[in-house]
């Protein structure tokens, strides 16, 4: 009985301790924790791997893939003035379905309703290049997704999910990013996980990838199930961590090690 | 509905089952798991292999790996700060001691969430190898 007095007092402390979310002042992206020559990899764009992907999906942006005969560029025009900032506010809430969709998403439904095209896998080449190039045109602007109001019920669910312990380790994203991201896990910096380069280029993956993979290499990593593509609780972990970093700048496309 | 009959009516196959009981007492588990005692060699073995997971958090007197964590306090001199008893229990299950903690429950298969099929309904180590462990833990007096 003294024992589990002392069980109580240390979760006290501990409840105080632990599950801090991090002040505005100290947020830092990826890009801080990462090795000069890993920086300078990103910040070159001829040294950026991440950038042949941009050049592909600036091609692709003009081709015309449907039964319509209209490329992204027939109805956007020039990227570099239509797509400037809109990546900074994805995921976004969609009237079709009623729910946030991330840009991946966005770039899909375009696809099947204005261009009657096939949708693209995720992780495609293909969808990869086009979100790398639309992304591409909101670098440096400051990170916006979650002001509309609709999106409210969506960003707690995905905070609720950032919160929950799972898997045969039984951690919750915040135990690593909120409460540890000054440590390193094994030889690894841990990070803030501020989303704000994706699609970004992975040397551990030898390409680029999108947050989605991000996310479910981190559920698989704690041994939980890691949800399928598309799946709604990913999209609002997408969304609660991308409200989350409003305010940074985007970089993508980024470098990570 | 119609399937949840037949369905609940089929034995759980082994690794579903519950785990064999231990007792607590106070801060320890004082019996082994196992009848065999642990191998020092082989817990050691166990603790640098990073599927493990021991060295994602933790550092100790292993000069051969070069990365080690940072998220936990360092093994070395384990035996010197706890029974073996008491290391056992926090192998086992380190959130009867501390609710709040990190460190997952090696020995334990209930009350975890969406664990992958891999996974599920396995302890993260078995009872042997918590005993191998045990023992060389123990064996770090410094
Ligand atoms: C056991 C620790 C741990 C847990 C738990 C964890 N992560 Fe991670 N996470 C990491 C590590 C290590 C990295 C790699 C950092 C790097 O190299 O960019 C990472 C990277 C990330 C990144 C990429 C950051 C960047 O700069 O590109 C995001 C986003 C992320 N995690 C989100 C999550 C979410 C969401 C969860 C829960 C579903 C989660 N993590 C659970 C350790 C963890
Ligand atoms: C995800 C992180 C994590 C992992 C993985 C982990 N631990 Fe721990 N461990 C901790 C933390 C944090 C503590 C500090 C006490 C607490 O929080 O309960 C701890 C405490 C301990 C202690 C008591 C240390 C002391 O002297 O006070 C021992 C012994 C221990 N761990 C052994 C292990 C072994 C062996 C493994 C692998 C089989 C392991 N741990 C895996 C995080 C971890």
């Amino acid at each position: 009985m003294r024992f589990s007095g002392a069980i109580a007092v240390a979760l006290l402390i501990a409840g105080s301790v632990f599950a801090a979310e991090i002040p505005p002042a100290e947020r830092r992206s990826g890009y801080d924790f990462m090795k000069p020559d890993t920086r300078a990899m990103q910040d070159e764009d001829t040294a950026n791997p991440g950038m042949l992907w941009v050049l592909d999906g600036e091609a692709l942006w003009k081709r015309k893939p449907g039964a319509v005969n209209k490329a992204c560029a027939d109805c956007h025009a020039d990227a570099r003035t239509s797509m400037k900032g809109v990546a900074a506010r994805y995921p976004a809430f969609d009237k079709a379905t009623g729910r946030p969709i991330d840009l991946e998403q966005r770039i899909n439904s375009c696809r099947t309703s204005h261009q009657q095209a096939t949708p693209l896998p995720f992780e495609s080449r293909e969808l990869l290049a086009l979100t790398a190039f639309v992304a591409r045109q909101s670098q440096g602007a400051p990170i916006e997704t979650g002001t509309d109001p609709q999106l409210a019920p969506f960003i707690a669910r995905g905070r609720e999910l950032y919160l929950q312990r799972q898997g045969q380790l039984n951690l919750g994203c915040a135990n690593c990013h909120d409460d540890n991201w000054d440590k390193r896990l094994a030889g690894s910096a841990i990070t803030q996980a501020h989303p704000t380069g994706y699609p970004l280029y992975r040397l551990e993956w030898q390409s680029l990838g999108s947050l989605q993979r991000r996310l479910r290499a981190c559920i698989t990593g704690i041994r939980a199930q890691a949800y399928d593509y598309g799946a709604p609780e990913l999209v609002e972990l997408e969304l609660y961590l991308m409200s989350r970093a409003r305010g940074m700048p985007m970089e993508a496309p980024a470098v990570r090690p | 509905m119609l399937l949840a009959g037949p369905l609940l009516a089929v034995p759980c196959p082994a690794s579903a089952q519950a785990l064999p009981p231990y007792a607590v007492v106070g801060d320890a588990i004082p019996e082994p798991l196992t009848s065999a005692r642990g191998d020092a060699a082989r817990g050691r073995a166990l603790v640098v292999e990073r599927s493990s997971t021991c060295i994602l958090c933790h550092s100790g007197p292993f000069p051969e790996q070069k990365f080690q964590g940072d998220l936990a306090p360092s093994l070395a001199g384990s035996g010197r700060r706890w029974s073996e008893g008491q290391l056992r229990l926090r192998l086992v299950d380190a959130s009867r001691l501390n609710a709040a903690t990190i460190m997952p429950s090696y020995y334990r298969v209930d009350g975890l969430h969406r664990v992958g099929t891999l996974w599920r309904g396995k302890p993260i180590l078995s009872a042997e190898q918590i005993e191998d462990i045990v023992a060389y833990l123990g064996s770090l007096r410094e």
